[in-house]
């Protein structure tokens, strides 16, 4: 359950010592049972995973605003219905993932006031700009591609509020990779210039995909710890051949070329064999360096600010309505009846 | 919602339960924030039931839910394991006898 009333601290304390407390925690993880939030866990457990789940629902968030800029220049209206769709699923994403952050003992205000005030970070890759129509096809291929193969494996992620939250964002994520294969798909049998605008975001989106996975092993940071506590199930370089491994087969379907001359594949492995990511360009964009971050920030906040009156009368509503529900109402039709005559 | 000392209150939390067909009793699927009943069935409405996954909505105040403690669940269900003759499994079934 995601309630944060449900998840008060013992008013006893408990007796045990911590030691053996984390013996217990560590015990029970490694036999694979979920973490719930009334169970004790190491202060540093809660906070890899507020850190962790508030970085994803941020990214979340902010990933509404590429794929926003195309709405109102979508192609087609089915295109448009599509991508709105798509939009208000990554809003319910970063909902849901804070809900499951909430239960860890943090509020909403907090998660929400760490993005706009930029000391909370997001995926590196929404700092990069939609120029065309294609983008919205890359983003949904390859960049919705990374995320799924990032997040499958945190379906079953020791802490169950998480875990559940991410089974049920897998289910609604495959749909936003499909739809943007399908829009490379018809660019690349399109006009030479549609196949020429696919390609060119192939280009631009494909080692930014490939930086979605985070630094390479041997410099990530939380890598062994998230691991032992089953946070994370394979490590960012796994998972970044695992998705070269499936991607580069559909960028042949698609008749495009993957923008690395060291590409290639090796037969005794089954692997493909690629390059290096430009890691400086990687470590910039993380600074807050890249083409759009401060655009992206400054979009939220007005957003946010522009939204403070609604919220207020919102809150201003519920408060006057309160008393009248207590004083009269019993049926909802009733209660319906009375804030119609309120003044 | 800005309360009288000028600091931000949360909005109260609600728990979301969905009956996904008629006929199924209503599960929980996560929560909400909302200032009110009717905000809340709104906004589960949006957060959760984008794909048609219910055809009706309960909202409960999360602070209204009254939950036994995951550390005391040996003693509370401790009757349960040691009464298996409450399952059909425990009993033996002769040979040749059917429809039981």
């Amino acid at each position: 359950m995601y309630s944060q009333a449900l998840d008060q601290r013992d008013e006893h304390p408990d007796e045990r010592l911590p030691d053996e407390l984390e013996a217990r925690f560590e015990a029970r993880v490694a036999a694979e049972e979920k973490v719930e939030p009334n169970d004790w866990m190491p202060d540093a457990y809660r906070r890899t995973l507020v850190r962790q789940i508030s970085q994803h629902a941020h990214s979340e968030i902010i990933g509404m605003q590429p794929e926003g800029n195309w709405i109102t220049r979508a192609p087609s209206l089915r295109r448009k219905a599509i991508l709105l769709a798509k939009v208000q699923d990554e809003a319910g994403h970063g909902l849901y993932l804070y809900a499951a952050a909430e239960t860890l003992g943090t509020s909403r205000e907090q998660l929400v006031d760490a993005l706009l005030d930029g000391s909370a970070k997001y995926s590196s890759i929404f700092n990069y700009p939609t120029l065309t129509w294609a983008d919205i096809g890359a983003i949904g291929w390859l960049v919705d591609g990374a995320a799924i193969m990032n997040q499958i494996p945190l379906c079953r992620c020791s802490y169950g509020p998480y875990a559940r939250a991410m089974v049920r964002i897998c289910k609604e994520e495959s749909f936003h990779q499909r739809q943007g294969f399908e829009i490379m798909t018809t660019l690349s049998r399109g006009t030479d210039a549609q196949r020429a605008m696919a390609q060119d975001a192939l280009n631009r989106w494909w080692w930014p995909s490939l930086m979605m996975f985070g630094p390479h092993d041997t410099e990530s940071v939380h890598g062994d710890t998230s691991m032992r506590w089953k946070i994370k199930r394979f490590s960012n370089d796994e998972l970044r051949q695992k998705f070269v491994d499936v991607t580069v087969p559909q960028a042949d379907f698609l008749g495009l070329t993957v923008p690395d001359p060291a590409l290639r594949h090796n037969a005794e492995t089954g692997h493909y064999e690629f390059g290096e990511p430009d890691w400086d360009e990687f470590r910039a964009v993380l600074r807050g360096e890249g083409p759009c971050n401060s655009q992206r920030l400054a979009h939220r906040r007005r957003a946010h600010d522009d939204g403070a009156w609604v919220r207020e009368a919102a809150a201003a509503h519920a408060e006057k309505q309160a008393p009248l529900l207590v004083d009269h109402g019993q049926s909802g039709a009733q209660r319906r009846r009375v804030a119609q005559v309120s003044p | 919602m800005i309360n009288a000392a000028g600091g931000r209150d949360q909005w109260p939390l609600w728990e979301v339960f969905l009956r996904s067909r008629n006929g199924l009793h209503h599960q929980h699927v996560g929560s909400v924030h909302a200032v009110d009943a009717e905000m809340a069935v709104e906004n589960a409405r949006d957060v959760y039931t984008r794909r048609g996954e219910a055809v009706s909505i309960w909202v409960v105040p999360s602070a209204s839910i009254v939950a036994s403690d995951p550390a005391d669940k040996d003693e509370l269900f401790e009757p349960a394991l040691t009464k298996i003759y409450r399952h059909p499994t425990f009993y033996e079934v002769p040979d040749g006898v059917a429809n039981i």
